[in-house]
């Protein structure tokens, strides 16, 4: 068996931060490997080693079994390796070609590197099967189909080891398994396949073996078809974990957000939200599952007061809400906490001191002192909310990008949560987060539906809405396609709804 | 890449200071180039504004104007504002001084400079709203619709003082002197009541007020609610509109506190120097706050640092002017356009060097965020 990638005791210093601590890692040529691990375990600090980002402080790398010097990721790409970024480096105004093209041009004037290009790629898409139009504008093609350029623009720099960094962060569950069919084709035409990611099913259903890091060291190895998500899982967090969500038997009471037949039109005039009502009561957890862009983030936007609904009603434990005038910071006064979907964007501000990030929305709260802040009262506000969510590290006055995205979602969990909803409108809670302080706000968000609170529930991850919801709503194109409860729910039937398939159409 | 970090105080001290000397060696090479010595050039600089009393009363009469057009400047950028608008703020805030000064002669110092004061406060808060409203309400870039203002700013004033506030049989574009009693206190005036005597100099007691306009930003921006917003708006726009925090009234009212702001050139140059309203009284220093603005980090401390050393290159560059007539005083701007490119422009370049120093001595237990 020859080995594609082979990494020797790889040590990686960041002052006094050990990010690899004597790694050892081999990868078989023409297979998927895939690599796990909480954030900051190191996962990504050994990549950017691989692919020449940084210099290894010690150790020693082996391609295709010659030892490898790399200073810059000229010479990772001369040797054939190829890294797919989860944030794609497109430029949306070119076409597909001219994207392909960058940095291989191949002359002064532009048709002969074109032409040339242009039979690569169509032996390319033959080959592999990776089609695309290669004069489309980026702009105007999906998410999937942008991955799928990245791809070809590896290979026609003659990648034969692609590395793939959380890869389907964006991608719909359809266009995740395309990707896969993809990575399967790639392996059996003897590609090299490292696959970074943090979604166990994705582990088991694609790679051939698994290498788990904790805390920048190898935590172990497995054969994929010898292991289960339970062992892989156990080794990320170096203990037990519990994957399930213990829930006891809901108790809904009384109604406590109603909406009427709500539409939101953004900008364009395109509708996002299309007459949708449902009501949500005290003490049940709704899900809405539905693919990323369907409608969800402008329902979840609209209902938090940050997005002009275009018509429809809210109800408020029984008082009207006037949606002429929507403002969050009213709906928080009445009793309305949102956890948004991107705590980057909305959710934190991630220059601030994290105590300052704790008291966003809530900065005008008497608790707060009078004319001036009360610095005193905003940090062990924070310093308290550390403790019962287990922030780590225990410094309110840290900056809040040093956080890790765990500790940063549980910083906004703890501000949203902690000052006594009634409703809790929750987006994505645990994207990017790792197991364990998964683990921890699942069980957080149980808890407050157990003490009599409304909570809806927005995530792309089906098994979180199975897992959390007492029924599931399902939205597709700003419709809600069908409802479930949490006992008559299965993967394939919410699948169909997603799709759009309703129950009316069937 | 992600700019180095650094811990606060490199950030507010060595940066600038690395920054200020690599600035004056290359002034340094331009002097050499032209056949002067520049260690002699740089002797007399800095004899010149630090080496008598009478030196750093002007020093500090300098440094005056460039607290409150750094301070404004700063004040709008900690909200995401680019306010290039400072110099027309401040001219039009010398109008609101002066009308008040020319029509209420009669009344008493304790009176009428508190009022003139607050009507070129006003005066300038007015017109830096207005394009404040126009980003808020209509999306016009601030930045474009300041320096708009700037020039309206002009020729309204040159309208003004030619056609209507001139002195009656007066040549020349300006109103006649104000009362006595709207003379803001000099220092070698106060001090002489004290029996110390110090050169005369421009330097009131507008310098304090700067200084408290510099306590006042710094305890507005991180002690208060409107602070945080301010912050909060300028860090991150979108987690505003998240907070519910009112875009439209925020950008206003500090867009009105930049030109409130701006308003104390004219407190220190009409009321404190001139006693009377005079063409482009304002000569530049509204722009050259935004230099100081950037060195200091929009950050009061930082702006007053940076104020003093603009201070500094004012007046001791007068004295070098003076004292070698080889060096005229275009290339004191020279210089000055040196500290601006590299406290400005270049701010970033030598951070990442100064983090590596720090990195040898200090600590790092941060933990490695790069994977999220």
């Amino acid at each position: 068996m020859t080995l594609a990638i082979e990494l020797i005791d790889i040590h990686k210093r960041f002052g006094n931060v050990h990010a690899n601590k004597g790694v050892n890692l081999s990868v078989q040529k023409g297979s998927i490997h895939g690599i796990v691990g909480e954030n900051g375990a190191g996962k990504s600090t050994l990549m950017s080693i691989l692919y020449g980002y940084y210099g290894a402080t010690s150790g020693t790398i082996k391609i295709d079994g010659r030892e490898a010097r790399m200073r810059s990721s000229r010479d990772a790409i001369a040797l054939g390796i190829g890294m797919v970024h989860q944030h794609f480096m497109l430029v949306e105004t070119l076409s597909v070609l001219e994207n392909i093209l960058l940095g291989a041009e191949g002359g002064f004037w532009l048709s002969a590197g074109k032409d040339a290009m242009r039979a690569k790629l169509a032996t390319l898409a033959k080959t592999y099967g990776l089609e695309v139009d290669p004069d489309a504008r980026v702009a105007d093609i999906g998410v999937g189909q942008r991955q799928r350029v990245e791809i070809l623009k590896a290979l026609v720099r003659g990648a034969h080891v692609l590395i793939l960094d959380e890869p389907t962060a964006v991608l719909t569950p359809t266009e995740a398994d395309n990707l896969f069919d993809m990575l399967r084709v790639l392996r059996d035409e003897g590609k090299t396949i490292l696959l970074i990611t943090h979604k166990l099913r994705e582990i088991m259903h694609v790679t051939d073996h698994v290498s788990v890091m904790r805390r920048g060291e190898m935590a172990a190895h497995f054969e994929t078809s010898h292991t289960s998500v339970e062992e892989i899982a156990d080794a990320m967090v170096g203990r037990k974990v519990s994957l399930i969500v213990h829930r006891g038997p809901a108790n809904p009471g009384r109604v406590l957000l109603e909406a009427r037949d709500l539409v939101v039109r953004d900008m364009h005039g395109v509708t996002r939200v299309d007459h949708v009502s449902f009501s949500l009561r005290a003490g049940e957890i709704v899900g809405i599952a539905g693919v990323s862009g369907n409608g969800q983030s402008e329902l979840l936007e609209a209902l938090a007061g940050m997005q002009r609904l275009t018509s429809g009603g809210i109800t408020l434990d029984g008082a009207p809400i006037d949606t002429s005038r929507l403002d969050p910071s009213h709906m928080r006064e009445l009793g309305l906490m949102h956890v948004p979907e991107d705590r980057h964007r909305h959710g934190l501000v991630m220059s601030f001191e994290a105590c300052e990030s704790g008291i966003l929305g809530f900065q005008h709260d008497a608790a707060y002192g009078g004319a001036l802040l009360d610095r005193a009262a905003v940090e062990s506000g924070l310093a308290a909310d550390m403790e019962t969510y287990d922030i780590r590290p225990r410094d309110p006055r840290l900056t809040t990008h040093s956080f890790s995205g765990g500790n940063q979602q549980k910083i906004v969990l703890a501000r949203e949560i902690e000052r006594g909803p009634k409703v809790l409108l929750v987006g994505q809670p645990t994207r990017g987060v790792d197991i364990g302080a998964i683990e921890f706000i699942h069980k957080r968000l149980m808890a407050l539906r157990d003490a009599g609170k409304a909570i809806l529930l927005v995530s792309v991850e089906l098994d979180e809405i199975m897992a959390l919801s007492d029924r599931i709503l399902v939205m597709c194109g700003g419709r809600i396609t069908g409802e479930r409860t949490a006992a008559n729910a299965n993967p394939r039937d919410l699948g169909l709804l997603m799709a759009g398939v309703t129950d009316k159409a069937a | 890449m992600r700019a180095a970090k650094l811990p606060v105080w490199a950030d507010l001290t060595l940066v600038p200071l690395a920054n200020v000397v690599a600035a004056f060696f290359v002034s340094g090479l331009v002097v050499l180039a032209i056949g002067e010595n520049p260690f002699n050039a740089m002797r007399v600089l800095i004899s010149g504004s630090l080496g008598s009393l009478e030196g750093i009363s002007f020093t500090l009469y300098y440094a005056t104007n460039f607290i409150f057009t750094g301070l404004s400047v700063a004040l709008a950028y900690r909200a995401g504002l680019f306010n290039i608008g400072a110099e027309g703020q401040a001219y039009l805030a010398g109008l609101g001084a002066a009308l008040v000064c020319l029509s209420l002669p009669g009344l008493p110092a304790i009176i009428l400079l508190p009022l003139a004061i607050v009507a070129a406060g006003v005066f300038g808060a007015i017109w830096a709203m207005i394009p404040g409203w126009l980003q808020a309400k209509r999306g016009s870039h601030i930045v474009i619709t300041t320096i708009m203002f700037n020039w309206i700013a002009t020729s309204l004033m040159a309208w003004l003082l030619v056609n209507s506030m001139r002195a009656p049989g007066s040549m020349q574009p300006e109103t006649k002197s104000f009362p006595p009693a709207a003379l803001m206190p000099k220092f070698d005036g106060i001090l002489s009541l004290f029996g110390i005597a110090v050169p005369s100099s421009p330097l009131n007691v507008s310098f304090l007020l700067a200084l408290i306009a510099a306590a006042f930003v710094w305890l507005l921006v991180w002690r208060t609610r409107l602070g945080y917003e301010i912050r909060t708006l300028g860090a991150n726009a979108s987690a505003a509109d998240y907070a519910g925090i009112g875009t439209t009234r925020v950008i206003v009212i500090t867009m009105g506190l930049s030109g409130m702001l701006a308003g104390g050139l004219a407190v220190n140059e009409v009321l404190g120097v001139q006693n009377r309203l005079l063409l482009e009284f304002t000569s530049g220093y509204g722009f050259v706050g935004i230099a100081v603005a950037l060195m200091g980090r929009a950050h009061p401390v930082g702006v007053v640092l940076a104020s003093l050393l603009f201070g500094m290159l004012y007046q001791g560059g007068a004295e070098l002017a003076f004292d070698q007539p080889r060096i005229t005083r275009d290339m004191i701007v020279v210089i000055q356009g040196l500290v601006v490119l590299f406290a400005g422009a270049l701010e970033g370049m030598f951070r990442t060097p100064i983090a590596a120093v720090l990195g040898l001595f200090r600590r790092t237990d941060e933990p490695d965020s790069r994977s999220a």
